[in-house]
């Protein structure tokens, strides 16, 4: 490795492009900024060595300069910004509509979408967001950012810390303000320091040759942003692990008891009532919605609620032995309003109405025109008896039970396990008699087998009851996005609302050259000059890049 | 500073610089792999071959068998074929006599088949077990515990067991009776 000797004394590392210390320009380094080029030097990281750049012996320090290239991360940036764009095109595997005549992503994509459909399925796009390219991606995004990062912060926090107040001439004239004045004399150039001072400038004074600086704290905006993002993304990737991050979906029934899904097993809750309230379109305070809410014909939902409880296991129970319960909390939940217990929270997030939860019939003559019933008897559709008796001496047996009713190729079936559309196979036995009769009854539907029964079957009454959907979450991740977030802001706020301003005062013979750098607002920077010279003879600076364009 | 004080300075730099991009590299590459590694592990079945089988204790509900509830873990040294179903699933339906020819045979081989039902109630079970005369135990997993625990999706579901409580294989959908001999031969306890 070959350092450089400035001719101020100062030895710099290969690759510098300004001595650290006294800012002349080295001779072999010009074309890295292109500064050969242009009479104005380029101040990026105050023209130090990204070692990156200058050597790469082993494959470490070859993989480190590839991540190390801003150029490399825009690529990266600009191909997960495509992707995900594509991503967009059609919708993804757990969004294909639930109507849809397959649900198979093999075949969706190309029924609906043609052969772009089918590209787009085989290149994997129905899965982007978690398919593992798109993950390699992000993650050397990521990568990017912490090489970049440090590979940039480390010798600009350096050669800020090792610059020296006196410069090389070259350097000073080269700057995008500078001036030169024949004519100075102590008292003013006494003057200037003193005004910068004031204008909180730390003033460096080596042998006469001054600089002022101001506001080096916000060149750290950037990196303190990217810590930020970092954070950010460490947070993301914390949510894999279950203990941290749990996301889950439970339906419970009203009066059913259920185990939370996530919490193995160690909390049940209940819930003991359920309540919609929709939009009255005769309510005044509704006047204004009358249009909407007719024109959407069905009643919209204005909140809805469970009331719930919420029961801990004792913890020795095996899985599915009958868990003692301790009752912790019972409270009401309701949209935007979660319940939250031992580091979980339960949010109300769906409902399904009306699903069937008793069903009372009676027993009448078949040619009795009233119906009079002689006898009744009710069924729990979700624990059915095998047979009922009735008050009168019938007695009923269920031969079957379809909770789900339908028909499949004449055949009775049920669809699943919930009464949604109950349905019965049963055998009435007339008091004292073993001559039984069998009829099936569901919603509906009222067939005798025979059509020769004397006796038949009526719903007289059901009970309904509601379905809670709620959302199970745990997520200690949180804080640690917020942290992030925050330290992001902080990082934008100190990039953007500080200037970077430094000011050389040059000694000449028996005048001065003044010139002038900051990161940005360069009027406000000449503003300051204007204001320190405003009592001295010395000239005002002159914006060099304006005479070049 | 001597030329050689310089070479060595030079070198030990050289060093510290290595070490330290290559700490920085293996961190950032193993928060990569446990990425794609934890994405990846998303989506299986929380258990599978090679596992050993959790345990659970549930009710016995079929009436001609003589267990009135099943607990895992006492059937250890036995093969153990679990099953999972509901009478509404009709590929479950479909294996269900299957299970029953072989049951006599291979129960005094040292094979249970444990059953367990998903279904909301007893009674379409216990018409079931009528319909087709099962005799097997069929434990009633009325909470969804079990499944929860054994994370079943769609049904049927089968696990194989080992003597020694290890899952030997997951069968996701409908066995049909030669795989089903297949399978109880490779859980066989050995005499």
């Amino acid at each position: 490795m070959k350092k450089i000797k400035c001719e101020c004394g100062h030895i710099n590392p290969e690759g510098t492009v300004l001595c650290e210390a006294c800012g002349k320009p080295i001779e072999e380094n010009q074309h890295i900024e292109g500064n050969d080029k242009r009479k104005l030097l380029n101040m990026r990281y105050d023209g130090t060595a990204r070692r990156s750049l200058t050597y790469n012996r082993s494959i470490v320090d070859k993989i480190w300069s590839f991540f190390s290239s801003v150029k490399v991360g825009i690529w990266l940036i600009v191909i997960t910004l495509i992707a995900s764009a594509i991503g967009t095109i059609f919708p993804q595997e757990m969004y294909i509509p639930a109507e849809a005549p397959s649900r198979d992503p093999a075949i969706f994509y190309e029924a609906e979408y043609g052969i772009f459909g089918k590209i787009y399925y085989q290149l994997g796009f129905h899965n982007l967001f978690s398919s593992w390219w798109y993950m390699i991606l992000i993650a050397l995004i990521g990568i990017s950012l912490v090489i970049c990062s440090l590979d940039r912060f480390v010798p600009l926090y350096k050669a800020l810390k090792k610059q020296k107040a006196k410069r090389h001439e070259t350097f000073l004239s080269r700057q995008r303000l500078f001036s030169e004045t024949k004519q100075v004399s102590e008292e003013e150039k006494q003057k200037v320091v003193e005004a910068l001072k004031k204008q909180r400038y730390n003033i460096q004074n080596e042998n006469g040759h001054i600089l002022a600086e101001k506001g080096r704290f916000s060149r750290w905006g950037p990196y303190v942003n990217h810590i930020g993002l970092i954070i950010i993304l460490l947070a993301a990737l914390l949510r894999f692990t279950p203990f941290l991050y749990l996301d889950e979906y439970v339906w419970v029934r009203e009066g059913e008891e259920k185990v939370i899904p996530g919490t193995d097993g160690e909390f049940y809750i209940k819930n003991k009532a359920f309540t919609l309230d929709t939009y009255d379109i005769d309510d005044v305070e509704n006047e204004r919605f009358k249009e909407a809410i007719k024109k959407e014909g069905e009643p919209i939902a204005e909140n809805y609620e469970s009331d719930v409880v919420i029961y801990q296991a004792e913890k020795s129970a095996v899985t599915g032995a009958e868990p003692e319960l301790k009752k912790i909390i019972e409270d009401n939940i309701t949209v935007n309003n979660p319940l939250k217990f031992s580091g979980f929270t339960l949010y109300q997030a769906g409902y399904q109405l009306n699903e069937f939860k008793t069903m009372s019939f009676n027993v009448h003559e078949k040619n009795d025109p009233e119906e009079k019933a002689l006898g009744t008897f009710t069924i729990d559709l979700m624990s059915p008896e095998r047979e009922y008796k009735l008050d009168n001496g019938f007695r009923v047996k269920v031969e079957n039970y379809y909770p789900d009713y339908y028909l499949d190729n004449g055949e009775p079936r049920s669809e699943s396990k919930y009464p949604r559309n109950p349905a019965f196979v049963l055998w009435v036995y007339p008091p004292g008699s073993e001559e039984r009769e069998l009829s099936f009854i569901g919603i509906g539907k009222n067939i005798e087998s025979q059509g020769e029964n004397k006796y038949k079957i009526g719903i007289e009454d059901f009970e309904m009851r509601d379905v809670s959907g709620l959302t199970v979450r745990r997520d200690y991740t949180l804080p640690l996005f917020i942290v992030g977030a925050a330290i992001f802001m902080i990082g934008v706020i100190q990039g953007m609302y500080w200037y970077h301003r430094r000011i050389w005062i040059h000694p000449k013979g028996d005048g001065l050259l003044l010139a002038a750098h900051t990161n940005k607002n360069w009027f406000g920077i000449k503003k300051d000059i204007e204001k320190v010279i405003s009592d001295t003879e010395i000239n005002m600076v002159v914006d060099q890049q304006e005479l070049e364009d | 500073m001597s030329l050689e004080q310089r070479k060595a300075n030079k070198k030990n730099k050289k060093r510290r610089r290595l070490v330290f991009r290559s700490i920085i590299l293996l961190l950032l590459l193993s928060a990569v792999v446990f990425a794609l590694v934890s994405n990846f592990n998303k989506d299986k079945t929380s258990y599978e071959a090679g596992d050993k089988a959790p345990d659970f204790k549930l009710q016995q509900v079929n009436k001609n068998n003589e267990l009135e509830s099943i607990q895992l873990s006492d059937l250890e040294g036995k093969g153990v074929m679990l099953n999972f179903w509901a009478t509404y699933c009709k590929p479950c339906e479909a294996e269900m006599p299957f299970m029953e020819k072989l049951y006599p045979e291979y129960k005094d081989k040292g094979i249970e088949i444990v059953a367990v039902s998903l279904d909301a109630n007893e009674l379409v079970i216990n018409r079931f077990i009528d319909k087709y005369d099962l005799t097997f135990p069929t434990p009633h997993d009325a909470n969804s515990e079990v499944m929860d625990l054994y994370d079943v999706g769609p049904i049927p579901s089968t696990f194989f067991i080992n003597p020694d409580g290890e899952i030997e294989e997951v069968v996701n959908g409908a066995l049909t009776l030669d795989k089903l001999e297949d399978h109880f031969q490779e859980i066989l306890p050995k005499k």
